[in-house]
C-alpha cells in the first residue's frame, strides 16, 4: 500500500524512479560511447577520403601514381580497413555497450578500463592502415592489417567484449529482450572469429589452399555475425521505442535470431564458387545462403509489422527514418546476397564490380544507416543537448541515402554488363573494362555525395559536444510529431 | 527467451558447426597437401618457387595486385574461364600449396593470372608494370614506376636496363631505368605462375 505521503513524493513514482535509473546508466556511458562514437566517425572521414582517391584512381589511372603508398593496391584496402574497423566496429561497439547497459538496466562500471580499450582500438587502426599504406598489406581481403597491429586490436577488444558480458551477467532480472541475444551472440562470435583468423593466417599461417576457405568464412562472418546482430540488435530497440509499441511478434523474433545463427555462419564459400575447394564446402554455402531467407524475412516481417500504421514516423523522427532506410535495405541485400550465391547468377556476377555494390549496400545501406540513426538517437541522452539543426539531419539523410543508392545502382548494372562480356569468350577482355568504365565514375561521383553527408555528420557532431545552438526542451525533429499513441518517445 | 544456458549452447554450437565445417576441415585435409612426384620424370607438382619468385610474392601482397586480378580458373561447368583460354584445366587445391597466402582474388578488372607465366616474357612485364598504358593500350592498370629507379648512365649501360620505353615517363637520352630488387622478384614471380603441369584430380577439360 502506498502512504499518501509517498504518492505525493514525485521521486518515488515508478516512471522517476525509471527516469532516474536510465539518467545514472546514460551518465556512466557518457565517456566511453562518445569516445567510439567520435573515433569512428574521424574514420569514417578518412575512410570516404581513402575511398575517393581509390575510385578516381579506376578511371584516371595516372591520378597520384607516383607514390608507393597512394598506388591504388594500398589505398583500397586502406579504405576497406579503416571503415571496417576504424568506423562500422567502434560505430556498432559505441552503440552495442549502451543498448547492453539500457537494456539490462545497469550502470557500466570501472569505464575508464573501457576508455583504456577504446585508445588502444583506435591505436590498432591506425597502426594497421599506416602499416598497410606502408607496404606491410597481408592482401588478404577483410585482414590486410599487418601482425604487428592485429593483436593491439584483439586486446582492445577483449576487455570491451568482456565489458559487454559483464553487464549482461549483472543485469536486472526480468525478461531478456532480442536486442541483448544479438548483441551477447556478437560479443561472444568477433572474439572467436578474429582470433581463429589471426592464428590461421597471421601468425602461423596455415597452407595456401586452405587459406581461402578461413579467409571467407571470416570476412562473411564479420558481416554476418558481427556487424548484422549489432544493426538488428539497434533496430530491435529504435523502432519500438521511436513509435512507443512493442515488437510485433516475440516468436518470429526467436525463429529469426536462431536461423541467422545457425545459416548465417555457413554462409563464407559462396564468395568461392568454382574454387579450389571440395564440392561439398561450396553447396554447403550456396544451401546456407538460399536458407538465409528464412531468418530475413522473418525479421522483415516482424519490423514491418511493427511499423504498420506508423510510417508517419518516418516524417518527423531522424532515428526512425535512418533505422527503417537500415531495415529495409537489410532485407534487400540479403535476398541479392542469397541470389547471387546461385551458380548460374554467380558465374555472371562473381569478379565483377556487382559484388562491391553489394557489399555497399551491406555496409552502408544497412548497417551504417542503422548506426547513423542509433547515433542519433543515443548521443542527446549522453551529451544532455539536442542536435542543434534538424536541417543538418536533414541533409546528411538525403545525400547519404541518394549517394548510396546511385553508387549500388551504378556498380550492380554495371557490374552485369561487365560479367556478361567477362562470360561470352567472343569479348575480348579489355571490352569488359571499357564497359564498366562510365558506371565506375557514376560510382566516383556518388562517393563525393557520401563524403559531403559525413562531412556534414561530423561538424554536427562536434557542434554537439560543444553544445551549440539553443536549449532545445524537445528533441530534435524533421516535424512536428503527429501523435499516434499516447506513449510516444523520441 | 529466459534459459540462458541454453541460449549460450545455442550461440556456442550453431557458430562450432560452420567453424569445424570450414575452419577445421580444411585445415586437417587441404592444410596438409603435398606436391605430387611424376614418377617418369621426377619432377614435383605443382614444381617448387625459385627464392626469387617466392620473395615476389611479398611484393605482390604489399602492393595489393589481387584487389584486380584474380588466380583460379573455374572448371566449364561452371564457368567460360577455360573457353576464354585461362588454363587448360580448372584450378584444384593442390595448385596453391607454395602460395603465401592463396592469392585467390574476387575481382577481375584486370585478367586473371593463373598461367600469366605462360604469356609474357620478362622484358614485356617489365615495361608493362613500368607504364601499362604504352604496352597495353587503354589499360586502366596503375603505374609502378616506383618499382624501378632512373639514373644516369656511367660507363656502360647497366644490363637490366628496360629497353624500347616509349611515352612520357621514357629515360631522356644519357639516362637508364632500372629494376629495383622488389620489381625483379615480382616479375619472377609473376612468370613462374604456370599451373599446365598435370594433376591427377584436375584433368584437362575438353572444350564443347
Amino acid at each position: 500500500m502506498t502512504t499518501l505521503a509517498e504518492s505525493l513524493n514525485p521521486s518515488s513514482s515508478e516512471q522517476t524512479l525509471e527516469k532516474i535509473e536510465r539518467s545514472a546508466i546514460d551518465a556512466s556511458a557518457r565517456l566511453p560511447v562518445l569516445l567510439f562514437f567520435g573515433t569512428a566517425i574521424f574514420w569514417l572521414l578518412i575512410g570516404s577520403l581513402l575511398a575517393l582517391v581509390a575510385s578516381f584512381k579506376m578511371s584516371i589511372p595516372g591520378f597520384l601514381d607516383n607514390e608507393a603508398w597512394l598506388t591504388f593496391g594500398r589505398v583500397r584496402p586502406a579504405h576497406m580497413n579503416t571503415v571496417i574497423y576504424g568506423w562500422a566496429s567502434a560505430a556498432g561497439i559505441g552503440v552495442g555497450l549502451w543498448l547492453m547497459a539500457r537494456l539490462c538496466r545497469v550502470a557500466m562500471m570501472h569505464t575508464s578500463l573501457l576508455i583504456v580499450a577504446a585508445i588502444f582500438w583506435n591505436l590498432g587502426v591506425l597502426v594497421g592502415t599506416l602499416g598497410i599504406l606502408a607496404g606491410d598489406s597481408r592482401s588478404i581481403e577483410w585482414l590486410e592489417f599487418p601482425g604487428y597491429s592485429t593483436p593491439i586490436l584483439f586486446i582492445a577488444y577483449a576487455f570491451i567484449g568482456i565489458w559487454g558480458i559483464i553487464m549482461f551477467r549483472f543485469r536486472r532480472p526480468g525478461h531478456v529482450y532480442v536486442s541483448q541475444w544479438y548483441l551477447l551472440a556478437a560479443f561472444l562470435w568477433f572474439p572467436w572469429l578474429y582470433g581463429t583468423v589471426n592464428i590461421l593466417l597471421i601468425w602461423q599461417p596455415i597452407l595456401g589452399s586452405a587459406q581461402g576457405a578461413v579467409n571467407w568464412w571470416y570476412a562473411h562472418n564479420v558481416l554476418g555475425l558481427w556487424f548484422t546482430p549489432i544493426g538488428l540488435a539497434s533496430a530491435y530497440y529504435m523502432i519500438p521505442k521511436v513509435i512507443g509499441r512493442p515488437i510485433h511478434s516475440y516468436y518470429l523474433s526467436i525463429l529469426g535470431f536462431w536461423s541467422l545463427a545457425l545459416f548465417y555462419s555457413w554462409n563464407g564459400m559462396h564468395h568461392l564458387i568454382g574454387g579450389p575447394f571440395p564440392a561439398w564446402m561450396i553447396s554447403a554455402s550456396v544451401v546456407a545462403s538460399i536458407m538465409m531467407f528464412i531468418p530475413v524475412i522473418t525479421v522483415a516481417i516482424n519490423h514491418h509489422m511493427t511499423m504498420k500504421g506508423h510510417f508517419g514516423g518516418l516524417k518527423w523522427s531522424p532515428t526512425l527514418r535512418f533505422t527503417v532506410f537500415g531495415a529495409m535495405s537489410y532485407t534487400v541485400v540479403s535476398f541479392q546476397g542469397s541470389l547471387m550465391a546461385i551458380p548460374t547468377l554467380n558465374q555472371i556476377t562473381h569478379f565483377t564490380h556487382y559484388t562491391i555494390g553489394h557489399s555497399h549496400l551491406g555496409l552502408y545501406a544497412f548497417f551504417t544507416m542503422m548506426m547513423f540513426g542509433a547515433m542519433y538517437y543515443i548521443t542527446p541522452r549522453l551529451v544532455g543537448w539536442e542536435w542543434p539543426s534538424a536541417n543538418l539531419i536533414r541533409w546528411h539523410f538525403w545525400l547519404a541515402a541518394i549517394g548510396i543508392l546511385v553508387m549500388v545502382g551504378a556498380l550492380t548494372l554495371g557490374g552485369i554488363i561487365q560479367g556478361l562480356a567477362l562470360y561470352d569468350p567472343a569479348v575480348n577482355f579489355m571490352n569488359s573494362m571499357h564497359f564498366a568504365s562510365p558506371f565506375l565514375w557514376v560510382r566516383s561521383i556518388s562517393g563525393l555525395l557520401l563524403t559531403a553527408a559525413h562531412v556534414i555528420f561530423a561538424v554536427h557532431f562536434v557542434m554537439m559536444l560543444l553544445q551549440m545552438g539553443s536549449k532545445r526542451g524537445e528533441p530534435t525533429l524533421f516535424a512536428r510529431p503527429v501523435l499516434e499513441e499516447e506513449t510516444l518517445s523520441v | 527467451m529466459n534459459r540462458l544456458p541454453l541460449l549460450f549452447l545455442g550461440i556456442f554450437l550453431t557458430f562450432a558447426s560452420a567453424w569445424a565445417g570450414l575452419v577445421a576441415y580444411p585445415y586437417l585435409k587441404l592444410g596438409q597437401l603435398l606436391p605430387i612426384t611424376n614418377e617418369e620424370t621426377g619432377e614435383l607438382a605443382p614444381p617448387p618457387l625459385s627464392g626469387i619468385a617466392d620473395a615476389g610474392q611479398d611484393v605482390y601482397a604489399a602492393n595489393g595486385c589481387l584487389y584486380c586480378h584474380s588466380q583460379q580458373v573455374r572448371p566449364a561447368y561452371l564457368s567460360t574461364d577455360i573457353a576464354k583460354g585461362l588454363g587448360p584445366r580448372r584450378t584444384v587445391a593442390r595448385d596453391y600449396i607454395r602460395s603465401r597466402p592463396a592469392f585467390l582474388g574476387t575481382m577481375r578488372t584486370g585478367p586473371d593470372l593463373t598461367n600469366v607465366g605462360l604469356r609474357y616474357s620478362a622484358e614485356w612485364q617489365h615495361r608493362h608494370l613500368y607504364e601499362p598504358g604504352e604496352v597495353s593500350k587503354g589499360s586502366i592498370m596503375p603505374a609502378f614506376r616506383y618499382l624501378y629507379i632512373m639514373q644516369k648512365i656511367e660507363g656502360a649501360p647497366n644490363a637490366d636496363a628496360l629497353k624500347d620505353l616509349t611515352g612520357p615517363h621514357a629515360p631522356k637520352p644519357g639516362y637508364e631505368v632500372v629494376p629495383t630488387e622488389d620489381a625483379k622478384a615480382l616479375v619472377a614471380y609473376l612468370l613462374s605462375l604456370k599451373r599446365n603441369y598435370p594433376l591427377p584430380e584436375s584433368p584437362e577439360e575438353a572444350l564443347e
